[in-house]
């Protein structure tokens, strides 16, 4: 048994809220006031997930750079490598939103996409 | 060897360097910072004292008065803002009349003209801010405002234009006698003068003790200051000073010329001849002082307080003389020296045309072109610039509407903008509410572009205060 | 320079929300005024997820959801010019700007939208004691800097603010390689998004002090080190609870002020609480034919409220160019706010112009808990809500059916409060 305290993120409220875990598993959450409290704790406590977003650089753009964003979230541990993975990167341009920039980042299965229109310099 | 080396370009350097412009001679002008008015002259409160204030028979009263005579026609010949305004220093008991009166009677005695004591009615009908508790105040018509970074500039840039040169981050560290002259040494190299003149600010006195018989001790007495928004404009019009008496010594609040209101400064002796940082005890000060003798003062529209230093001797007079054969002191120009810079600047030249024996120059061209407004156009002709010069179309920074053509002007002027805070004071670009927020990213891209440097190479003022320190991920 | 029904000022998500409604309405000559270079405003800056959910039903990024908008208005060919700065707005709506390509001209629009959006507070305004040096960054010109044009502003930092942008800073600058020391917050409650202080500051074990302040800069050339702080109730700093942090960089995140140069130089009249126009149901202001949406009307929180605002604009703008400009005279019922709601908008509302809804919005100035939000017409309580929790960083929405007041046609004026649930 294991008590794990967190604040749900879902309103302004900011429930404080105590969960008990036993062996990697949500046992019990307290103090929340809605069940959107218990399925973010359940979600945050076993599998926390974040969708990265940062910029690469754009060669012969309008821009200096495109941002870019993973296409769906991926597992908290990996956002650092994710992060990395995105280190010396260069497009060229024209780049839409979309566009693939680094295929199954870090094993997770999921893309990294441009997330900005960027046409070519001219 | 060159005929003169001016240290130091503040506005006293730069009035120097553009006097001895007028006669044939090979003008070297070293200063430590990366451009001029970089210390006492670049914050200060703007004024242009009409010459009241200092003691009767002083060389800082006789200066004050004819700077503030010299200053109106500069500012037609070298184009830099300057306002006459009129001044009101203001007695807020009836206790302190004849402290009033004496002052008066020392500003007559100074030759300032047009004085005179106003009470209560006419000085509320003059300034509908002026505080209730005031009773009378000393009205002098002739005191003015000034850019002082504009002043300053066109200073330098007309000397320039008349073949001064400027050597700049350059400290100087040394001085020695020599055959003929002095040997000035910088982190540059040694410069051979035939007449060195000290104007370095608030380091005369280092300057003055590596050569003179005597101890000279410059007290930075910091000031400071809050600068606020246009909205806050015509609050007050006269510079509005009170009189030291019953309720002590208060604060200035005055117009500027661009059309803010400053309010301040503060008196504060301090070690650091660097130590220009606001502190809470003396910020607060002026906003418990800045009330008592202007009503309502709208501190909440501030948009930047900073310091500056004077450069404070204890004797408080200007120092000027040749101390030594060959080495001429302009030291301890505090206040009034911004509104004495154009009289100090004939003086000293006067005194080294001396020395030299040096002759007119035919060829001395007085004028001098500001940095052109295409606001103060009409639309006709605003319209007819953009179409011959499209960077007039393009607006960088919002706040106070500087647009490109502008700000490639002064990087392109000698001596010309090359930081942040150089455009900055030669066009406004970031001087606005938003202090730079949005443009500082653009004025810094084409800076980079018209110095063809990267722009992680670009400063705010010069070497050590670079605004990017790197790209994304180069340290991951 | 030929002329436009609709001129709207700002092609941000405001301006262009607008555009796009105005164009739905029906109205075919419209023209929107960007001064950067490209349309989207600081959405292009904002590359951070969290944009759309209510408007598209789907987490964006900034960039993405402007590039629904920007779509839209290519699509229906609705004009546009960039880099064109609006210099002043005359009281007859007179529109004087200028760009490299056409120099400086004049429209005069039967309508003008304002949608200029905000700046942030600089340093100055804060009145921050110390030196000033390179390194003290707002967040939205650090963001700039970063997202934009790929330059890191500092590698050690400190943050002074919790607004969203400086949260949401914290986590870039982590990205790119800085280390976020702190973010201090004056007052004692976060004026940012939960959500970005747990995934933008806990994620990276980021400490927040609330109720601290910013008290020395050091440093003559490059920040050095930057003092912070515990305030008093009067958020006075406390003696003898400084902190010192060296590092090379403080950004600022201390509120958003909307830009109203324009509107102020055209005579529109301007609510001190919001630093935005005043503007009845219809967003117009008090210059008819003179409109405002978005963040240069209150700040949002929200981008998708921005874009609803901003639709509901130009729809109005679009019916006071059908109706040639002539609006009929109807009883105006002023709105206030009472009990901690610092403000709405609209500040009137006139019944009989609304349609079947008006929304109201508003601000409360405190935190507050088991509260209900009440809205009275004269006496009468004709809407109530409980809320378990306001903040003033959360912007609140009611929505009232104009039957509602229509049915207590002896009431002077409406009211907004809050009450003990």
């Amino acid at each position: 048994m294991e008590e794990k305290n967190l604040i749900c993120i879902n309103c302004p409220l900011g429930c404080p809220l105590t969960v008990t875990m036993e062996g990697g598993e949500v046992k019990k959450v307290e103090g929340n006031t809605c069940p959107r409290g218990e399925a973010y704790a359940k979600k945050e406590l076993t599998n926390p997930t974040r969708i990265v977003t940062s910029t690469v650089k754009v060669r012969g753009g309008a821009l200096a750079m495109a941002s870019v964003k993973t296409a769906s979230d991926i597992p908290k541990g990996k956002i650092f490598d994710c992060v990395k993975a995105l280190q010396g990167i260069e497009l060229d341009a024209p780049v839409t939103i979309g566009q693939v920039v680094v295929a199954d980042v870090c094993g997770t299965g999921v893309d990294i996409v441009a997330t900005k229109n960027v046409p070519a310099k001219g | 060897m060159v005929d003169i080396v001016i240290i130091g370009a503040g506005v006293s350097g730069c009035a120097i360097a553009r006097e001895v412009s007028r006669y044939k001679a090979d003008v070297l002008v070293l200063e430590r910072e990366e451009d001029v008015c970089c210390g006492t002259s670049k914050a200060n409160s703007a004024i242009v004292h009409a010459g009241y204030d200092a003691a009767h028979g002083s060389l800082m009263a006789k200066l004050n008065v004819e700077g503030s005579r010299i200053m109106p026609g500069l500012a037609k010949e070298l184009d830099f803002a300057y306002e006459q305004n009129g001044s009101l220093v203001v007695m807020m008991s009836e206790e302190d009349r004849p402290a009033l009166n004496k002052l008066y009677e020392n500003g007559v005695a100074n030759g300032v003209e047009g004085l005179r004591i106003i009470e209560r009615d006419e000085l509320a009908a003059m300034e509908p801010n002026i505080s209730d508790e005031a009773v009378a105040a000393l009205y002098a018509p002739t005191g003015g405002i000034v850019c002082p970074f504009g002043l300053t500039f066109a200073l330098a840039e007309n000397a320039a234009h008349n073949g001064v040169r400027f050597q700049f981050d350059s400290e100087v560290t040394g001085i020695e006698k020599m055959d003929g002259g002095w040997k000035v040494s910088t982190p540059k190299g040694d410069v051979e003068a035939r007449v060195v003149v000290n104007a370095a600010g608030l380091y005369s006195d280092k300057l003055h003790n590596m050569v003179a018989d005597d101890e000279m001790t410059i007290i930075p007495r910091r000031g400071d200051y809050f600068l606020l928004d246009h909205t806050a404009q015509g609050h007050v019009h006269n510079t509005i000073f009170q009189l030291p008496g019953k309720y002590g010594k208060g604060v200035l609040v005055a117009p500027t010329v661009h059309g803010n209101i400053i309010v301040g400064p503060t008196a504060i002796d301090i070690d650091d001849k660097e130590g220009t940082a606001t502190t809470q005890a003396g910020l607060d000060d002026v906003r418990a002082k800045c009330g008592m003798a202007v009503k309502n003062v709208p501190l909440r529209q501030t948009i930047t307080s900073f310091a500056g230093l004077r450069a404070h001797e204890a004797r408080h007079e200007f120092f000027i003389g040749e101390i030594k054969p060959g080495f001429v002191d302009c030291a301890a120009i505090e206040s009034p020296g911004l509104s004495s810079a154009p009289a100090i600047g004939k003086m000293v030249s006067g005194i080294v045309k001396d020395i030299l024996h040096l002759e007119e120059d035919p060829s001395f061209d007085p004028k001098r072109k500001g940095i052109l407004d295409p606001k103060a156009l009409d639309d006709e002709a605003h319209a007819a610039l953009i179409k011959e010069n499209p960077a007039y179309g393009t607006v960088i920074c919002r706040c106070e509407t500087v647009t490109e053509g502008e700000i490639i002007d002064a990087i392109r002027r000698t001596p010309g903008a090359r930081s942040v805070d150089g455009v900055k004071r030669r066009v406004r670009a970031g001087m606005g509410r938003c202090q730079g927020g949005f443009c500082s990213p653009r004025v810094m891209e084409i800076l980079a572009r018209e110095l063809g440097v990267d722009q992680s190479a670009i400063t705010k003022s010069g070497a050590g205060s670079e605004l990017i320190v790197g790209v994304n991920k180069d340290a991951i | 320079m030929r002329e436009y029904e609709l001129v709207i000022i700002g092609g941000g998500p405001a301006g262009l929300a607008a555009a796009v409604a105005a164009h739905e309405a029906g109205l075919r000559d419209i023209l929107i005024l960007e001064r950067d270079n490209e349309l989207g405003g600081i959405l292009n800056q904002c590359i951070h997820n969290g944009f759309g959910l209510h408007t598209f039903k789907e987490e964006l990024t900034g960039p993405e959801y402007a590039g629904r908008f920007i779509e839209q208005v290519k699509k229906l060919e609705i004009p546009y010019k960039l880099n064109t700065m609006v210099l002043d707005l005359a009281a007859d709506k007179t529109v004087t700007a200028m760009n490299r390509e056409d120099g400086l001209f004049q429209l005069h629009p039967k309508a003008v939208i304002l949608a200029m959006g905000c700046r942030e507070r600089p340093r100055g305004a804060l009145n921050i004691p110390g030196y000033r040096p390179a390194g003290i960054f707002t967040a939205g010109t650090a963001q700039r800097l970063v997202n934009m044009e790929g330059y890191l502003p500092g590698r050690k930092v400190v943050i002074l603010g919790s607004g969203d942008i400086g949260l949401i800073m914290a986590r870039r600058m982590t990205f790119e390689g800085a280390q976020v020391q702190v973010v201090a917050e004056l007052m004692p409650y976060s004026g940012g998004l939960k959500r970005n202080i747990v995934q933008c500051l806990d994620d990276y074990g980021i400490p927040l002090k609330l109720s601290h302040t910013v008290v020395d800069i050091e440093g003559k050339k490059r920040v050095e080190a930057i003092t912070i702080a515990q305030v008093d109730e009067h958020n006075r700093p406390i003696p003898g609870t400084e902190e010192r942090y060296e590092c090379d960089t403080l950004l600022l995140s201390c509120g958003l002020i909307p830009e109203n140069e324009l509107s102020r130089s055209a005579g529109v009249e301007i609510n001190p609480v919001t630093n935005g126009p005043t503007v009845n149901e219809s967003l117009e202001t008090s210059i008819p034919g003179v409109f405002a949406a978005g963040n240069v009307l209150h700040v949002h929180d929200l981008v998708d409220y921005v874009s609803e605002e901003a639709g509901a604009a130009g729809r109005h703008a679009a019916a006071y160019i059908a109706a040639g400009g002539k609006e009929e005279q109807h009883k105006a019922l002023p709105v206030k706010g009472e009990n901690g709601v610092r403000y709405t908008v609209p500040v009137a509302i006139r019944p009989d112009a609304a349609g079947d809804a008006v929304t109201l919005r508003f601000r409360v100035g405190n935190v507050y808990k088991n509260k209900k939000v009440a809205v009275y017409a004269g006496d009468a309580c004709i809407f109530s809500r409980k809320r378990p929790v306001l903040a003033p960083g959360e912007m609140e929405t009611v929505v009232l059916k104009t039957e509602l007041l229509t049915a207590h046609p002896e009431a002077e004026g409406i009211t907004v409060t809050l009450e003990e649930a």
